[in-house]
């Protein structure tokens, strides 16, 4: 039998129509081949995955802590409030996922346990996104998991042919990886095709492309907690313009290459060296001294 | 060099705040605990580039600390590192080193005194993503990530101990994937590192030290 593996978008596709499978699929199965685990065995270890996921982004919606650093602390509890006060204006599923994206940079920074999703600097983007849709349409935990498997997918690709790594690549390596990620599971969680799940994850990387590594004290607090907001926002859109059936001109893997020669040519400065951005306004450095 | 699983995408499952400064801290310092003899009664860490200037705010120190008590990037009592290991009677120091700069960013020595006074140091770096590498033990250049099963062995540089290594291996139907050997100079102390997919079976310790050249057998399972 063939071993499943792919090396690039337009291979993990070419595996989705041959077998007629989903990206889950096709990623599951290549993690069975692989890494010579049986697939009950990987998917009981994505549960767990997903179990973290979801005490990471619930608890400090109800006990806020603050953080090492004493940036942050309390900020998803604001926002949970806020929905339940029927005053939000981003709709459940945004605002709630804004929450639970915020609450996992919240354990995050407090030395809880999160999973690193692709980085722990970006680790709110995907179970935030996610989350909130799991708790608007009742989807079962089976599904989540495979859900992980599709956004493991895209982010096995950006770990292969790019970088992952705000100090390589900026932000949009970390975030916009994680939202390239959570766009493209959510495609698939919704119904939709496996070119539309990689379409989206294209428009994730397009739309926040060239975004600095900028953190206040070198610290993974802030901007980053705003900036899982904002990548969960980015996943919703561009699942969204792809659920609808509009196709992208640029496909995923140009579009990955295109973050990556852009993240190479972004300054040592913004590049996690908290030596520029956000890190030198004058605000954000009166925190550091 | 091994796939990249989904578990290393959708992973480390992780103490925070960053897998570089926080998680590969850990698995540093919980390699360098396996690797030493006895109980441990002293240890200073010596922080360098990136982790000496934002240690504190990473909870580097207390994931360094956390390791070489030998818990796991997600264990959730790093957070109370420094008071275990009062209560468990270690003395640990930390000591920032900005001045070093030709060193790659993210480096720690960690010096180990255990309790019959014994010191071991240890060199590591953290990769990114919560990768590490080992790359010095006590004055030798090594390159070793823990990421397989492996041996260390601790011998003097004399001819026959690698055939002695692989024969001992080869009895016991271990299937090498990486073997690496390293020396401080001609005839001194040198160390081999095996490294294999599967696990090491514990008596090869035994075996391997049969030979009166070998001084010191570490396994290091995953």
């Amino acid at each position: 039998m063939e071993t499943i593996d792919f090396k690039n978008a337009a291979e993990l596709l070419e595996l989705c129509s041959r077998h007629q499978w989903m990206i889950s699929d096709v990623m599951k199965q290549r993690e069975c081949d692989l890494s010579e685990v049986p697939m009950d065995q990987i998917c009981h270890q994505m549960k767990h995955v997903l179990d973290i996921m979801k005490q990471s982004a619930a608890a400090p919606l109800k006990t806020p802590v603050k953080s090492m650093g004493g940036l942050i602390g309390g900020e998803s509890r604001k926002l949970e409030l806020h929905r339940n006060r029927g005053k939000n204006i981003c709709g459940n599923i945004l605002g709630r996922g804004i929450a639970c994206a915020m609450a996992v940079l919240e354990v995050n920074a407090s030395m809880g346990v999160i999973v690193a999703a692709p980085t722990a600097g970006s680790a709110g983007i995907v179970p935030g996104l996610l989350l909130a849709l799991q708790q608007e349409y009742h989807i079962s935990d089976d599904r989540m998991v495979d859900a992980l498997f599709n956004a493991g997918a895209v982010g096995y690709l950006a770990m292969r042919n790019a970088t992952v790594a705000g100090a390589v690549g900026g932000c949009q390596a970390e975030t916009g990886v994680a939202a390239a990620m959570a766009a493209s599971a959510a495609v698939e969680l919704m119904g939709g095709e496996p070119c539309q799940s990689l379409s989206a994850a294209s428009t994730v990387l397009m739309n926040m492309l060239g975004l600095v590594c900028d953190p206040v004290g070198g610290l993974v607090e802030y901007p980053c907690q705003n900036r899982n907001a904002s990548g969960v926002a980015n996943a919703l859109i561009a699942a969204e313009i792809a659920l609808s059936g509009i196709r992208q001109l640029i496909p995923f893997d140009e579009m990955l290459d295109t973050m990556y020669q852009v993240g190479k040519r972004i300054p040592y400065e913004l590049r996690e060296t908290a030596l520029g951005g956000c890190a030198v306004s004058p605000s954000g450095c009166r925190f550091c001294h | 060099m091994s796939f990249i699983s989904v578990f290393d995408v959708l992973g480390p499952n992780m103490i925070g705040p960053s897998s570089s400064h926080t998680a590969g801290a850990c698995a540093i310092a919980y390699l360098a605990q396996k690797m030493k003899s006895g109980v441990l009664r002293e240890v200073e860490f010596t922080l360098y580039g990136s982790f000496a200037k934002t240690y504190r705010g990473h909870g580097t120190d207390r994931a360094l600390l956390g390791g070489i008590m030998g818990f796991a990037t997600d264990d959730v009592r790093i957070r109370d590192s420094f008071e275990i290991a009062e209560e468990r009677g270690i003395v640990f120091r930390f000591i920032p080193d900005e001045k070093e700069t030709d060193i790659h960013p993210n480096t720690v020595d960690i010096r180990m005194v255990n309790d019959s006074g014994a010191v071991m140091t240890v060199r590591g770096e953290s990769l990114g993503g919560g990768k590490v590498k080992i790359v010095r033990i006590n004055q030798v250049q090594v390159d070793f990530t823990g990421e397989y099963n492996a041996v260390i062995i601790i011998q003097k540089d004399r001819p026959g101990v690698a055939a002695h290594i692989t024969r001992i291996l080869s009895d016991r139907n271990v299937n090498i994937a990486f073997m690496r050997l390293f020396r401080e100079s001609r005839g001194e102390k040198a160390y081999t590192i095996v490294e294999s997919d599967n696990r090491l079976p514990e008596d090869i310790t035994e075996k391997l030290l049969e030979n009166p050249n070998v001084q010191d057998v570490m396994l290091i399972q995953p």
